[in-house]
Formats: structure tokens, C-alpha cells, sequence
């Protein structure tokens, strides 16, 4: 990975980005770019479910880049990541909700903070808690894009968690063993 | 587990189930592959192996029950989770009934789903290891030990195959050495109590207070010593065989006991009140005439009775000459595997001071003098001169008792282990405790 970008969709906050692109630019040593342009969620949102589904946005994002390839990557030699951050609630059809969702070993991630808010369990408002869940899942979600599954290690922030106390508990860098396949997938990829 | 050997099939109609799902699983790492219909899953069944299977219940042709229903005809090992659009209670039941593993509604919970098949991998996982135990215990169950194409011993094995899968109590009779152990664990491995432990009590070896303990256990404080709270052998034995190996040599008053649990299966551990529930088979040895011993009144009649409703009668080594050859091939073989040492077996001399020697220590001799002459042998060839010396010297027992050829054979075991006396117990194939019992009842000395 060379670069990273992140695509504010909707009402996604802006302080909440910078933290994040810090963050990520810590944890990849790469450019993060933080888009201005806030992508609409509309066309993304079930009726029936209410929420908004995380593959559609995915494809979305994915068929845009494909079919303007040089306009947001000027070197398209070079992998550029994209996150797309959104505070509404997002799902896989199949599933009833999710953090977040990658194209595993492709560009395109997704990330939704919705459910790392204390107030959505009834604690007080955790601004601090809510970033690092944030940075984690991020984080996970580019770790996919680099072709990584889920880690056995708990501590390592590509261990799977689906709810927001497991997301808690595990670290926010990669273990040994995973950032050494991180090595090998991008060199792969050169 | 590793998770890339675990394949996961997802079944179902849907595209963009088949894909949520699909991708879910390859970023947990497992093996995923989908199919668009319970036939397409069929033939992927044909073409690969799966542990587990996401079928969803409603689809056109052939619906998820009936898919369920094929692939356990086809492997029973492979977990079925059923997943249904709303949580009918009838179809989820018929799906248990039919052999799903479990459930789920759609949408599913992400958290739920990764426990489930977590849970599944786990029981999978038990089960094999389950599955290769019991192929391990079915291995060593055979009863390959026992030796012998002899009349005799073709009695013995049909004795032992007709009374195994029946609770009988069996008494074994035979001389010291023929392999009264041996019959009473291939009783216990042939008989459907062969999953549970066969425990030996080897009564001729402690005293009646220790004996006590031993067979009922002991309470917390029960005796001096008695620190602990100690489960005896009788309960030890529940669900499994209980082998009473010299069992003429039990006092009288254990006699009364061993009655009283044989029967009830009752019993309080020493020092206690609590009474205990055991469920166990009664295996008994003996090299006594038990028979004189009820007539003089050493032995109680009525466990006699209890003890010997089936008996089976090992013939001493020298009644059954004809299996000397097959036998002590058996233990080159054994023991060649065991020292890792190659062997191409006997010179003919050997094997005639084999089959000329009357064998008083039966097969136990034999074995033992096969696994002394691997050891003092250089070559591949065990020679006769490799065989113990004393068994040369006494070819023949006529005139003699076997105390005095088991006094003799124990002396020189010592003298030849330097009077270490574990691995003496361990050439002599008894335990510690019996061997310090000889050497007290000879009056045997080091310097002797």
C-alpha cells in the first residue's frame, strides 16, 4: 500500500477524520489523504432495516474508481487504499450488522462509528473510547485490503470482534505474525 | 483446528447471501466455497470435503431438509446449520430431528454466527479425537497378546469370545505365569465395557487392613497417614471390570466385603458412611485349589460360588509344547521392536533348548528368558548360549517344586540386576511390592 484515503460519506465529522488519518499514517507509513467531497448515502439505505448496506456502498465506491481509474491515483502503478467513514448504522445483507466491511486483498473499505458510541448502550459519552474503536476497526478494515483474515492472536487488531467490549479488549497494532504477511503481500504486489 | 483446513459450504439461492456469507468466512480464514443449489452442493459434496454446511431451508427443487437428509446419508460428520428466512419453530424442529446442528434466522447476528461455528469446529474436533481413541483401544483390544494354536489355547480364545459380552463373572484358573492378566483384559477389551478401565487389585500382595483401603478406598482421617479422601479400586472400577488377580490369597474378613459389594455394589469407603454406588464386572485369578480351600475353611463358599460361575482354565506352557516355537518368535519379535534391535531369530540348537525346557514359570519364563537372551545377544541370531543359564542346567522339573525353581530364578534375576530391585520386578514381570513379598517369604539375602 502507497497511499490512503478517506472518504467522508455523508455526515461523517471532520475532527473524527484527522484523528483517524494520523492515526493510520502511524500505523502504515503512508500518506493519508482526507477527502473534502462527502459522498450522498441515500441510494445506500433500506427501508425495511434501517440501515445502510455496507456491500452496496462498497461496489459504489469500487465501480467509481474503476471507471475514472487515473482521477483520484495520478501513479495507477501504486495501490491507494480508500476508507469510506460514516456514522450511520450499516449491514451486510445477510447479517444484522457490521463495524465495517473491505474488499479482501482489494482498495475499498468501509467503516461505520455508529455502534462505538457509549450512548447507543446506555453509558456516558466516551469521546476517546469511540476514536479507538474507530482507529481499530479502520485499521482491521485496511488490514483485509492488504490481504489479511482474521488473527487467532487476541490482542492483535486483525482478531475478529463483533461486539464493541471484544473490540475493547484487543490492541490496536498488528502481531508479529500478521505484519510479517503484510510484508509479503505488498511486496507481492510490487 | 487450522482454519484453512476448514471448509464451509454456504447453500443457498440467494447471490447475496452466498456472497455475505462467503466473504464473512474467508476473512475468518477458513476454506469457503458456495452453491446456488442443493444439487450444485451435492455435486461440490462429491468433489470436496466440508466440515461445515450453511443450508438455507427454502429453495427451489430440492429445499434445505431434504438436502440435510442426502448429505448425512452421505457423511455424518458433516455439521448442518440450517438458516431460515423467519423462525419457524416447525421447521427448525424437523431440521434438529433430521440432524441439523442448529439454526439461525436471517438476518444473522454476526457475533452469534462466528460462536456457533466456533462451537461446531469444537465438537468436531472432540469427536474426531473420540473417533481415534476408540480406534486406538479397538488396536490394542484384540487381544493380539494371547498366543497359541494348540488345542488348548483355541479352547481358551473361544472361552474368552463366548464369555465377553455377557457381565459374567469370570474365575481364571492357571499356573503362576500363564497368563491369567492377559485373558482378564481380553475378557474386559471384547466385552462392551471395553471403554471404561479394567482395574487390577492384586490381592495377594498387601495385607488385610491395606488391602481394605485399597479395594474400598478411605475418608479424610480415616487412619494415620490418611491425609487425603481416597477413591479405591472397587469405585474406580464403576462402569468397568474389576480384576482380583490371586484372589485365594484374601482374608477372611475381606472375603466377607469383596461378597457383600460383589452383590450389592455397595459399598462405604473405610472411615466412612457414605455409601458408594459402583457398577463394575468381577474378573478373578487364582493359581490356588480354591475347592480345598472351601473345605478347610480359608475360603468363604459362598463367594466361591459367587466367584466362579465361569471358568476358564489356562493350561500350563507345558501341556501346550507345540506353541514354545510360536510364542517365543512372538517375543523376539516384541522385543526386537522394542529395543530396536534387528533380529533374524533362532539357531536350531536355541529353539530345541527352547522346546526341550519344561517351562515351570509357564509363559512369563519364556518371555523373560526371550527378552534376557535380546540383551546379551550381539548378533542378529539368538544362540543357545544366550538363553538363561539356569534353564540349561534345568531342562527338566521332574523331582522338583516349582518354590524351589521360582526361588532359584528369582536369585539369579537378582544377582544379575546387582539386587536392583525394579528392574529385577520389571525382568520377573510382578510388581515391587510381590517381588519384596518373595524375597521375605525365601528368606532370600544379598550376599546369599
Amino acid at each position: 500500500m502507497n497511499a490512503i484515503e478517506l472518504q467522508p460519506l455523508a455526515d461523517a465529522e471532520t475532527d473524527l477524520l484527522q484523528v483517524l488519518g494520523t492515526a493510520l499514517q502511524d500505523t502504515f507509513h503512508v500518506p493519508v489523504l482526507i477527502r473534502t467531497d462527502s459522498l450522498p448515502l441515500a441510494q445506500f439505505y433500506d427501508l425495511v432495516r434501517g440501515q445502510y448496506n455496507s456491500t452496496e456502498i462498497l461496489h459504489f465506491i469500487d465501480a467509481s474508481r474503476r471507471s475514472s481509474p487515473h482521477a483520484d491515483n495520478p501513479h495507477p502503478q501504486k495501490k491507494v487504499s480508500v476508507v469510506a467513514i460514516t456514522g450511520m448504522d450499516l449491514f451486510m445483507p445477510i447479517l444484522t450488522y457490521v463495524f465495517g466491511e473491505a474488499v479482501l486483498g482489494g482498495d475499498v473499505a468501509v467503516v461505520s462509528y455508529h455502534r462505538f458510541r457509549n450512548e447507543l448502550y446506555g453509558l456516558p459519552s466516551n469521546r476517546r473510547l469511540l476514536l479507538e474503536r474507530l482507529c481499530k476497526v479502520a485499521i482491521h478494515e485496511l488490514g483485509h485490503t492488504l490481504g489479511l483474515v482474521h488473527c487467532s492472536f487476541q490482542h492483535c487488531v486483525m482478531h475478529a470482534a463483533s461486539y464493541v467490549e471484544e473490540l475493547d479488549l484487543k490492541g490496536h497494532e498488528f502481531c508479529p505474525y500478521c505484519r510479517s504477511s503484510i510484508g509479503k503481500s505488498t511486496s507481492a504486489r510490487r | 483446528m487450522n482454519k484453512q483446513e476448514v471448509g464451509i459450504l454456504v447453500v443457498d439461492d440467494e447471490l447475496i447471501v452466498r456472497e455475505s456469507l462467503g466473504k464473512w468466512f474467508r476473512e475468518d480464514g477458513f476454506r469457503v466455497d458456495v452453491a446456488e443449489s442443493a444439487a450444485a452442493a451435492l455435486r461440490k459434496l462429491q468433489s470436496d470435503c466440508w466440515n461445515i454446511m450453511l443450508v438455507d431451508i427454502k429453495m427451489p427443487g430440492m429445499d434445505g431438509i431434504e438436502l440435510l437428509q442426502r448429505v448425512k446419508q452421505i457423511n455424518k460428520t458433516i455439521t448442518v446449520i440450517i438458516i431460515t428466512a423467519f423462525a419457524s419453530v416447525d421447521t427448525a424442529v424437523k431440521a434438529l430431528k433430521d440432524g441439523a446442528y442448529d439454526y439461525i434466522t436471517k438476518p444473522i447476528d454476526p457475533d452469534y454466527l462466528d460462536h456457533l461455528v466456533e462451537k461446531a469446529l469444537k465438537e468436531q474436533q472432540l469427536i474426531l479425537e473420540n473417533q481415534q481413541l476408540r480406534n486406538a483401544v479397538s488396536e490394542l483390544s484384540t487381544g493380539g497378546d494371547i498366543v497359541g494354536e494348540s488345542p488348548e489355547m483355541k479352547k481358551v480364545t473361544e472361552l474368552i469370545a463366548t464369555v465377553a459380552p455377557a457381565d459374567t463373572t469370570v474365575m481364571i484358573r492357571g499356573e503362576s505365569g500363564t497368563g491369567k492378566e492377559l485373558v482378564a483384559r481380553a475378557i474386559h477389551n471384547q466385552s462392551p465395557r471395553k471403554f471404561f478401565p479394567i482395574v487390577t487389585v492384586n490381592c495377594g500382595a498387601m495385607t488385610e487392613t491395606l488391602l481394605e483401603s485399597e479395594l474400598f478406598g478411605h475418608e479424610r482421617g480415616a487412619f494415620t497417614g490418611a491425609q487425603f479422601r481416597r477413591k479405591g479400586k472397587v469405585e474406580l472400577a464403576d462402569g468397568g471390570t474389576l480384576f482380583l488377580d490371586e484372589v485365594g490369597n484374601v482374608d477372611m474378613k475381606t472375603q466377607m466385603d469383596l461378597l457383600r459389594v460383589i452383590e450389592t455394589k455397595q459399598f462405604t469407603r473405610v472411615g466412612g458412611s457414605e455409601i458408594v454406588h459402583s457398577d463394575f464386572r468381577v474378573i478373578c485369578a487364582t493359581n490356588k485349589d480354591l475347592e480345598k480351600a472351601v473345605k478347610v475353611g480359608t475360603f468363604r463358599e459362598d463367594l466361591f460360588y459367587r466367584l466362579n460361575v465361569f471358568t476358564i482354565c489356562l493350561p500350563p506352557l507345558r501341556g501346550r509344547k507345540g506353541d514354545v516355537a510360536k510364542l517365543a518368535h512372538f517375543f523376539l519379535e516384541k522385543y526386537a521392536r522394542a529395543m530396536n534391535k534387528p533380529t533374524d531369530g533362532f539357531t536350531p540348537e536355541a529353539m530345541l533348548a527352547l522346546k526341550a525346557h519344561d517351562w515351570p514359570g509357564n509363559v512369563r519364563e519364556l518371555e523373560n528368558a526371550i527378552e534376557r537372551a535380546m540383551v546379551v545377544s550381539n548378533g542378529p541370531t539368538i544362540e543357545k548360549e544366550h538363553l538363561p543359564l539356569q534353564m540349561m542346567a534345568h531342562s527338566t522339573v521332574e523331582g522338583r517344586k516349582l518354590e524351589d525353581i521360582e526361588h532359584q530364578y528369582i536369585m539369579h534375576v537378582l544377582a544379575e540386576t546387582g539386587w536392583n530391585i525394579s528392574r529385577s520386578a520389571a525382568i520377573l514381570d510382578i510388581d515391587r511390592v510381590t517381588l519384596y513379598h518373595k524375597i521375605q517369604k525365601y528368606g532370600l539375602k544379598r550376599n546369599q
